[in-house]
């Protein structure tokens, strides 16, 4: 059967799908990076702002007029001509070679910044010295690799947010929705914070918040710098500390529970914001198969236990038994952690026992490790966890899940595995998104009655590697706890089969299994 | 144990095995010679537009087979012997069955026209036509231009596959609007005009005479019925289909177009039946025609029909009509009936309103005599079915669907909604009536 499948795209020898336009606007773009390619091989540039602004302009205006020659003298609608013709985006050769350029990119970011010029002490040099007057404008320092990484991710949300704005200019929500991630990208994620850092003095210092950025997906947030310096930081400080906490435990709940995760994952979430953008022409690459589904719910709550654990493990760890520094005490911290769980997990077995079925065995083994290793803190008295040092805790997480997980493989393997392998498989902040999504939230997809004609069409271009298909053919609303709302399921349907909702929780998750347009009295049959 | 035999593995055929399997133990197995699995023959153009794989337009993996112990042969039958419930296949063998379901789906309907024969002649409707324009069609080097016969859904579908690898389409229509023997005549013209505005060289009013080919037997030009040649590599035939019997000649089953079925689908052997496009009724439900060859009725057939396979006897009982369609880049609904002007009731009349952009429009039919709604076509506005569903159900008037169709809107969140509009549209007309 592949085989077949082989020769119809190969002999297919569709048209080019480039023209001109696009080749002089792709061949700008990569004078551009070419730039930048230059500088890490340490050319020094004599006026290091004129050929950085020089560099961004063409990088992003290289993309910008590429997107114009794709899109804009052909009619508003769906353009997926030829996705699985390009090689680019269809794992071809030029996949691999971009996934290997990322990759790279980011192992040297992680682990090797002074190949990229990071200086410890000194001046910077190579590519990361390029940046340093855009940084100094910013926020009066010098550049690192991360002011780097943060111009750079901006730039690709802010490029590639308007090429996708182009390729879906009639449909309005996804239209809404990256304008909001590069609001928020730009704003949140790298204006506010470099000014902020700007008010930072001997006597006054915030840690670099961006304020969107909610604990767990901001894992390192509760760590004891973090905390002390908000803390020393008088009322303002105290203020973010309280937001940080109350982001989590106040205004996720409610906005979730209104609008579904999709407010945070498609329109505020910075590696949801890349992937829609940059990662868009890879969305079909996402496994679909049951296989997939399977691995993803065992991965992706591994992970929450594990940054649960880990964050309880370091708050633990620096928390005085006496009350002078920290008004809380480890007891007190741990009796919290283990009672605030008890009632989740208590609340949701005894009133969403039906809709959980098989999800909850793996609800309890995650809550029954939890409550253990609790105890266990507790019995070590809070340096240990069993045989590991909360330190050595903070750091794999931060080296396997922080780096490898969400980095290499999440932005990396963009060409590869589809652009939302970190949101689907990784993510500790979608993971609770998705758990409160699934079982009290007014969202779902719903249906349109018997329209579907079972193409497949949602089910390909879902970057989470939904079955959206499965459920459609049979008239069942979508209810899925890892579903982000991007929207696109919806848009690519050729039928008008299905729509983003909130709507009451009665009669969310319906499962008519016989659809509409049939007899009357057969559905009454079957569904009695 | 009883053994159940599908012939035709397409979505009258799955459908009914799937239900069979849930409310049974039963013995299934499907054959067909197309292809092994599943796939959705509506998706087919996506695969040559490059949207999708081929494993992408079949919605089941390959384990759900094994799992719903639902077993899968690959062979064509010849012959149907009612008399020893025996099925023999081309590639030699037979198989027996204790009742067979017959699902074999439709073939292009062609009018006998010279030069059928030709290489690049081809209809739109197997996985082996889709491997053909493959062939016939890989871009516009080989194939500069195409000539598409009659403008219906396989029609415009086949254009725009076309169109996506740049390669120049004429299409000739014989009515003086796309599809316009279906839609009313407002309808078809916007169709056609968004059409055109593709690219393509639409053509009304025009037929075809004869398919011209060179000494090679391929496909050299088309003469029309005015005498015009168009030269081209590639003839698209999809003026229509029908039910795909001819292995069924020698066989007792009684056939006229189709296999002619009763309400329970039942033909008239016992324990064979028929269902989906291969199906024509003896007796026509309401407005419907005898033989509905779209993808819902085989699947609310496939469903009616396990129930009566599982002793629990059903007829089959569509509830209002409806259908969607895709022209190109705007999207088609309908519920009910709209008839097109030549198959009009003379109780019928119309409502009809088109947005400035030419890219949305609707349709609403009532019965002129007591104002009664009865059918409405919506282009680029996604609605409910749910609700018209209801509306028909309930005989509303015109009057409170076209004050009421925000209640129908489906189109995804914040998109621009067109009831005021629609609405001061019709007050306007009624008043100068009133
Ligand atoms: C290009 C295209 C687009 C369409 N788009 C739409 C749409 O948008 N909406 C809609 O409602 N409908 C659409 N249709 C119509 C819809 O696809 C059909 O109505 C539907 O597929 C019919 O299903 P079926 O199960 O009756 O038969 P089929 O799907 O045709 O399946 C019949 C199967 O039986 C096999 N078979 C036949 N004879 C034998 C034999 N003797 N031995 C073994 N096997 C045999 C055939 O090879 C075939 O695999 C479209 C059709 C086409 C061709
Ligand atoms: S189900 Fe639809 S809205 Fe949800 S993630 Fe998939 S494509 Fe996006
Ligand atoms: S919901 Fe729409 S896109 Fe998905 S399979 Fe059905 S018709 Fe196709």
């Amino acid at each position: 059967m592949s085989t077949v499948q082989r020769n119809m795209s190969l002999t297919g020898e569709p048209p080019k799908t480039i023209n001109t336009q696009q080749k002089i606007a792709s061949f700008i773009g990569l004078l551009g990076l070419m730039v930048l390619v230059l500088a890490f091989f340490n050319l020094n540039f004599p006026n290091k702002s004129l050929w950085l602004t020089a560099s961004i302009i063409a990088i992003g205006g290289g993309t910008v007029w590429f997107s114009i020659a794709a899109y804009a003298n052909k009619h508003e609608g769906i353009k997926n001509d030829g996705v699985y013709f390009k090689s680019l985006t269809s794992k071809g050769f030029w996949a691999w070679i971009l996934g290997i350029f990322l990759t790279l990119f980011y192992v040297l970011l992680y682990w090797f910044p002074q190949y990229l010029g990071l200086a410890q002490d000194g001046n910077n040099s190579g590519v990361v010295a390029l940046f340093d007057p855009l940084s100094q404008f910013l926020n009066g320092g010098p550049a690192s690799q991360w002011f780097l990484y943060g111009t750079l991710y901006t730039l690709a949300i802010l490029a590639f947010g308007i090429k996708f704005l182009l390729k879906y200019r009639h449909n309005k929500y996804e239209k809404l929705r990256t304008y909001s991630v590069m609001f928020f990208q730009l704003g949140f994620a790298f204006l506010i914070p470099e000014l902020m850092s700007r008010l930072n003095s001997d006597s006054f210092s915030l840690p670099y918040y961006d304020l969107k950025n909610i604990w767990p997906l901001n894992y390192y947030n509760f760590e004891q710098y973090r905390v002390d310096s908000f803390i020393s930081a008088g009322d303002i400080g105290l203020g973010l500390l309280i937001f940080g906490v109350a982001s989590i435990f106040i205004i996720t709940p409610i906005l979730t529970y209104k609008y579904g995760k999709r407010w945070y994952c498609s329109w505020v979430c910075g590696c949801g914001g890349l992937a829609e953008t940059a990662g868009d022409p890879f969305r079909h690459l996402s496994d679909k198969s049951q296989m997939a589904w399977k691995v993803e719910r065992w991965v992706i709550h591994s992970v929450l236990v594990f940054v649960v654990l880990m964050t309880t493990a370091v708050v633990y760890s620096y928390l005085g038994d006496d009350s002078s520094k920290y008004w809380l005490t480890k007891n007190t911290f741990l009796i919290s952690v283990a009672v605030f769980l008890t009632l989740v997990f208590a609340g949701t077995w005894i009133f969403k026992r039906d809709e959980l079925k098989k999800d909850a065995k793996l609800g309890a083994i995650g809550y029954f490790v939890i409550i253990i290793s609790l105890i266990g803190f507790h019995y070590f008295s809070g340096t240990k966890l069993f045989l590991f040092e909360a330190e050595t805790l903070r750091q794999t997480y931060g080296f396997l899940i922080g780096a490898v997980f969400s980095g290499v493989i999440g932005v990396g393997f963009y060409p590869i595995f589809g652009s939302r392998v970190w949101c689907r498989f990784g993510c500790p902040m979608a993971a609770i998104l998705g758990f409160q999504q699934r079982l009290f939230s007014k969202f779902r997809i719903t249906t349109n009655g018997g329209q579907c004609i079972s193409c497949g069409n949602c089910s390909t271009y879902c970057e989470m590697g939904i079955d959206v298909r499965a459920y459609a053919q049979k008239g069942e609303n979508i209810v899925r706890s890892s579903c982000v709302g991007c929207g696109i399921c919806s848009a690519v349907c050729p039928r008008g089969v299905l729509k983003l909702e909130n709507g009451p929780l009665e009669k969310r998750i319906s499962s008519n299994e016989i659809l509409l347009g049939n007899d009357v009295d057969l559905m009454n049959y079957v569904n009695k | 144990m009883e053994h159940i035999v599908i012939i035709g593995n397409g979505i009258a055929g799955i459908t009914a095995a799937r239900h069979i399997r849930k409310l049974s133990d039963k013995k299934i197995t499907i054959i067909s010679a197309e292809t092994d699995h599943f796939f959705s023959r509506t998706a087919l153009m996506y695969v040559y537009m490059g949207h999708m794989r081929w494993r992408d337009i079949e919605p089941y993996e390959s384990w759900f087979w094994k799992k719903n112990r639902l077993e899968l042969i690959n062979a064509y039958v010849e012959t149907v012997d009612t008399n020893n419930k025996t099925l023999h296949f081309k590639k030699g063998g037979s198989l027996t069955y204790s009742k067979l379901i017959i699902a074999t789906g439709s073939v292009t309907n062609t009018f006998g026209w010279e030069g059928l024969e030709l290489n690049g002649v081809q209809g739109l409707i197997s996985k082996q036509d889709l491997e053909k324009l493959e062939k016939n069609a890989p871009n516009n080097n080989v194939c500069p231009r195409a000539v598409i016969i009659g403008g219906g859904l396989i029609g415009v579908e086949m254009a725009e596959m076309l169109r996506t690898r740049k390669i120049e389409v004429t299409m000739l229509v014989r009515e003086d609007g796309f599809w316009a023997n279906v839609l009313p005549k407002q309808d078809a013209k916007m169709i056609s005009r968004h059409i055109v505005s593709h690219g393509v060289d639409l053509r009304h009013n025009e037929e075809l005479d004869k398919i011209i080919g060179d000494r090679d037997g391929n496909v050299k030009s088309v003469i029309t019925k005015n005498g015009e040649e168009i030269p081209c590599s590639v003839v698209g035939i999809t003026t229509g289909v029908k039910p795909n019997i001819s292995f069924l000649k020698n066989s007792k089953i009684e056939t006229d177009r189709g296999i002619l079925v009763n309400r329970k689908l039942e033909t008239n052997i016992e324990d064979v039946y028929a269902i989906g496009d291969c199906a024509q009724q003896r007796e026509p439900i309401s407005n419907r025609p005898p033989i509905e060859a779209v993808w819902y009725t085989g699947r609310m057939m496939g469903e009616a029909l396990a129930q009566t396979i599982c002793g629990n006897p059903f007829e089959y009982k569509p509830g209002n009509w409806f259908n969607s369609a895709k022209f190109f880049d705007i999207e088609y609904q309908t519920y009910g009936w709209v008839f097109s002007a030549e198959r009009r009731k003379d109780y019928e009349a119309q409502f009809h309103w088109k947005c400035e952009s030419d890219l949305r429009c609707i349709t609403i039919s009532y019965n002129k005599d007591n104002n009664e709604f009865l059918g409405i076509n919506t282009f680029g506005i996604r609605m409910k079915q749910e609700v018209f569903d209801n509306w028909l159900n309930e005989k509303r008037s015109l009057d409170y669907v076209v004050k009421s169709l925000k209640q129908a809107n489906f189109d995804p969140e914040f998109f621009k909604r067109y009831e005021r509009e629609i609405l001061k549209e019709y007050l306007s007309l009624t008043e100068t009536v009133t």
